[in-house]
């Protein structure tokens, strides 16, 4: 762990699939080095040969029966989305 | 009458359903007029559908007339955190990129609960995507604490807490990632049980950090809330993480009396507690010595490392979580955008509000390429240290004793900065990371009126205990018979 943040704002907005104003930009970067310089003393403790935990109680395995269930009807599955036409979600294009 | 049944136990309001001297529509109309009464000063409400309501209620009373009532929740009005999905109901997750969105189905403990005969009524704000301590962070505004109106409820599921403590409903459900049950229980004088990870599930529920959430109860005593929590367990094949665990008779076992080793660890008790909170904390270690249990000091040694590595799992989490909010299917769309990516981003970036933001860009850059191993990777190994801590405590002791928060209700406004707020946590969050359930329960007042909760930590699957626990120690005292002035 640096002992520095080299936090890129720019680049990880973009991984992030997120806009920010410039104002929001200077803020998250003070706030989030704050934030980030607390982290740090995670690089204090020894995690030597510690295996990491992703789950508290792990459930491997877990099979569903392949059996055809009724889905929601479509004017259902359809009614939160931003655009629709002709029982299909409007998308702006993506092949030129 | 209708003044005394909004401060009314579910146990108490069963009985009179049961005896017939009640309906389930006039309790509900007496709970729609208290909302109307004090909601301007509390705001506890996104939104509630009172016919819909009204009818859950009538079908409750037909139910009864027929003689198939189905038990001690039939009839009663249970509201829930905005982030739970009922059929046709609006789900916001207190964010402007759900405004618009209504379930198209139930969460399963939504319908467990209207199996159970529940009214299932009102949206109770949160912070937005339940990320927060004090329900500031909500597009809807912030919910006022009902035991004083200039402070916050505590966060996340302040809406819960705070429409509970005031007697707009009668029982409530929240989700807990890191506290958002157990504080504002806490800090609004309720019970709050956030239950062992894989318990109850979490379909239908807008998932933050998928490690760590788990919905539970809020209630005014222990006995409700061991209702509340029979209703809502249970294995379920529609969410994988759940577990295949025996429910027992909750309500039954809260008459289990044992001299139960009680932990208390001694790093729950340093620099940033408050006094009163901290007296009140050791008058209930007292009492619990004075009934015959053994009080043992512990140590959880990477106590202090609990914050930081919550922030990091939650956040990297809660980045992949809300990927899924991209304006193509539902959520909010921005106008005007030049491509797809760029849609992405403008419709995220309108929908979102600043904490959001900050845990999105704080999760994507601990999960990105060149940081994971240092941050994600790492934080996940001390989580096993701190699961680990817990683990050791419990070969001496049967549960641990601690504050449920630092301090009592703080101002609205108060804590601007996020790092001050994220500190607000540092008693609740390590139960999270541990998947230990764990529960609030009144145990006092500051002198300034403002409710202290006592967090009764315990073993995977042994709510039963920890529920039994806090009834023994809620049965002598009168802490939760006191109601806020509205």
């Amino acid at each position: 762990m640096s002992s520095a943040p080299d936090l890129d704002l720019d680049h990880v907005a973009k991984l992030a699939r997120l806009a920010l104003t410039p104002a929001e930009k200077a803020t998250f970067s003070q706030q989030l080095g704050d934030v980030l310089h607390h982290i740090e003393q995670l690089a204090k403790v020894d995690v030597t040969g510690i295996e990491p935990t992703a789950h508290a109680f792990p459930v491997v395995n877990v099979w569903a029966e392949d059996v055809a269930r009724p889905g929601l009807p479509v004017e259902a599955a359809l009614r939160n989305a931003p655009a629709q036409r002709d029982h299909m979600i409007v998308v702006p294009k993506v092949v030129e | 009458m209708a003044a005394d049944l909004f401060f009314k136990s579910i146990a108490e309001l069963a009985a009179l359903l049961e005896a017939k001297t009640l309906s389930s529509t006039e309790l509900t109309s007496a709970l729609i007029a208290r909302k109307t009464a004090v909601e301007g000063r509390v705001k506890a409400f996104n939104s509630s559908d009172d016919a819909d309501a009204l009818a859950q209620a009538a079908a409750s009373d037909a139910r009864r007339a027929a003689g198939q009532a189905r038990g001690p929740l039939d009839g009663i009005p249970v509201g829930l955190k905005d982030v739970i999905s009922v059929t046709g109901q609006p789900l916001t997750a207190s964010s402007k990129m759900l405004a618009n969105f209504v379930s198209p189905y139930d969460a399963t403990v939504t319908a467990n609960l209207k199996r159970a005969g529940a009214v299932v009524w009102g949206r109770l704000n949160c912070d937005e995507f339940a990320m927060g301590s004090s329900t500031e962070n909500s597009a809807f505004g912030p919910t006022a604490n009902p035991w004083d109106l200039t402070r916050v409820p505590g966060g996340s599921s302040g809406g819960s807490a705070a429409a509970l403590a005031a007697g707009e409903v009668i029982a409530a459900l929240g989700s807990d990632t890191g506290g958002s049950i157990r504080q504002p229980a806490a800090l609004c004088g309720v019970v709050g049980l956030k239950p062992t990870y894989g318990l109850v599930s979490r379909y239908g529920l807008v998932a933050f950090a998928s490690s760590l959430d788990q919905i539970g109860p809020f209630a005014r005593t222990v006995e409700d809330a061991a209702l509340m929590l029979g209703a809502i367990a249970g294995h379920d094949p529609l969410d994988s993480t759940s577990f295949k665990a025996e429910i027992p008779d909750y309500r039954a076992g809260l008459k289990q009396r044992r001299p139960w080793r009680l932990g208390i660890p001694k790093e729950y008790f340093g620099a940033g507690l408050d006094p009163a909170v901290g007296a009140a904390v050791e008058k209930a270690i007292a009492f619990y010595k004075s009934q015959g249990c053994e009080i043992k000091e512990v140590s959880l040694p990477h106590t202090q490392y609990c914050l930081d590595t919550y922030y990091i799992i939650a956040t990297a989490e809660a980045s992949s979580n809300l990927a899924r909010f991209d304006g193509i299917r539902y959520g909010h769309r921005a106008k005007g955008a030049k491509d797809v990516v760029d849609l992405y981003a403008q419709s995220r970036a309108e929908g979102f509000g600043a904490e959001v933001k900050r845990r999105i860009i704080l999760g994507t850059y601990v999960l990105s390429s060149g940081y994971y191993d240092a941050y994600y990777l790492r934080a996940q190994k001390v989580r096993t240290l701190i699961r680990q801590d817990f683990l050791n405590a419990y070969r001496e002791v049967d549960a641990l004793l601690t504050p449920t928060s630092p301090m009592p209700a703080f101002k609205l406004g108060e804590k601007s900065d996020p790092l001050a707020l994220y500190l607000c946590d540092i008693y609740t969050i390590g139960v999270n990371l541990a998947g230990l359930p764990a529960l609030s329960v009144p145990c006092g007042f500051t002198p300034g009126g403002l409710p202290i909760g006592l967090q009764l930590i315990g073993q995977p699957f042994r709510e039963a205990d920890l529920l039994a626990m806090a009834h023994t120690y809620e049965q002598a005292h009168d802490w939760h018979t006191r109601h806020p002035q509205l």
